[in-house]
């Protein structure tokens, strides 16, 4: 047998593995632990605020704090929103308007973006002269960048087209470490509440969960059905959450290594492009391509709401550090603040 | 040559599902249990959950009373 058909049967072999051992901890269903609890009731939110400004579709949306957030928009601005008085704190032109994402660094210092340039921009939001301008560009990746958040001001991560995520030393503007494994354009990308680790979405329809500093990857997770392009941690950094393509959120637990549910209807049959968990994890907020957002029980698996207002579709959502709204963000051009 | 890479692309691949195959794994139900433990924990606060009386809400615009 050659060594190339040897090792495709050890990969077999040890996926088979894999499969036993997550069926060998299967001793209940998450359905079946919470099948005394009550389905929460219904979860009707309005629109508090519309934050008006951008001239073209947004692409993504991220708090600072409870009452700051930047969002991205192919008009090619980043703004940074003050969302209790709906005034724009900063209009960030932009070097390439084909951008995906946007973060806030946690310090409120600094912003970043990225998108079809293949790099990720840092902005310094706290200059000297008060002006804002870039502070550095990150440029390695061979592929779009999909998705950004920062771990500290000198620490950030980025997922991208070509496969990989990077984690950046920002001052010098290199690459500490590259996480490559994924076999699709990787998506999304989420950090853990404790930043020991991050987990990444992609179009290989799997996640990843990786220790973000000695560069391995502990844990994949397939089942969805097509691409992945939302990813986001449970509250208390023990499950992971996504959202697929293939219409259907899942939740997957890292001390099981496995999917306990699948968030889906018969009823939606387009894709999600978006997600956001409340702050108990109770809820889940998922934003879709029909223009909707639909929020499900976490546990019981049930639509509780939707989120309806945009006319176009929803493409990206977060939920404020102290829990007390989601922002939604759509091609329509406009933001808006919901509880 | 193309050959030999792939062979070290899928030895990497096996190194991987080695890996993976090789951690702990705690009982679904234990992880089930802790999932809605947290939950219920936390319900009270989560407000999305809860709802936001106006007068807490800093999304509401407040009336604003004043003496003529």
């Amino acid at each position: 047998m050659g060594e190339m058909e040897q090792l495709r049967k050890e990969a077999e072999s040890l996926k088979d593995e894999i499969t036993a051992a997550r069926k060998a901890v299967q001793d209940l269903t998450l359905q079946d632990h919470v099948a005394g609890t009550a389905v929460v009731g219904r979860v009707q939110l309005k629109t508090r605020k519309t934050l008006r400004g951008h001239l073209s579709k947004i692409y993504a949306v991220h708090w600072g704090d409870s009452k700051l957030c930047v969002s991205a928009s192919q008009d090619g601005k980043l703004i940074v929103w003050d969302s209790y008085t709906t005034n724009k704190v900063h209009a960030i032109p932009l070097k390439s308007s084909w951008v995906m994402t946007c973060a806030y660094a946690p310090s409120g210092n600094m912003v970043a973006c990225g998108g079809l340039d293949n790099m990720c921009s840092i902005y310094n939001l706290k200059g000297k002269d008060g002006n804002v301008k870039v502070m550095r560009e990150l440029a390695a990746h061979t592929g779009y960048l999909s998705c950004c958040r920062f771990l500290n001001d000198n620490e950030i991560i980025t997922s991208s087209g070509d496969c990989t995520c990077v984690l950046w030393d920002i001052e010098t503007g290199s690459q500490k470490t590259v996480f490559a494994g994924h076999l699709g354009d990787c998506m999304s990308l989420g950090v853990a509440p404790d930043f020991n680790t991050f987990i990444s979405g992609a179009c290989d329809f799997t996640a990843k969960l990786w220790d973000i500093r000695d560069g391995q990857c502990r844990q994949t997770f397939g089942g969805h059905e097509s691409d992945i392009n939302a990813i986001g941690f449970f509250p208390n950094g023990n499950a992971v959450i996504t959202g697929s393509d293939d219409a259907s959120c899942k939740l997957y637990d890292l001390r099981s290594d496995q999917e306990l549910i699948t968030y889906q209807d018969s009823g939606i049959m387009c894709g999600v492009t978006s997600l956001a968990p409340s702050l108990s994890g109770r809820l889940i907020l998922a934003g879709y391509d029909d223009f909707n957002c639909n929020i499900w029980d976490s546990l019981k698996a049930e639509r509780v709401g939707v989120l309806s207002g945009h006319d176009n579709r929803v493409s990206c959502i977060g939920v404020t550090p102290d829990g007390m709204a989601c922002c939604t963000g759509s091609w329509d051009s406009f933001l808006k603040i919901w509880n | 040559m193309s050959g030999s890479s792939n062979i070290v692309a899928m030895k990497k691949i096996v190194q991987q599902l080695r890996f993976e195959a090789n951690i702990n794994r705690v009982k679904v139900s234990q992880a089930a249990a802790e999932l809605q433990q947290f939950c219920i924990q936390n319900a009270l606060q989560d407000p999305l959950l809860t709802g936001v009386s106006s007068s807490t809400n800093p999304f509401r615009t407040q009336k604003v009373c004043s003496f003529l």
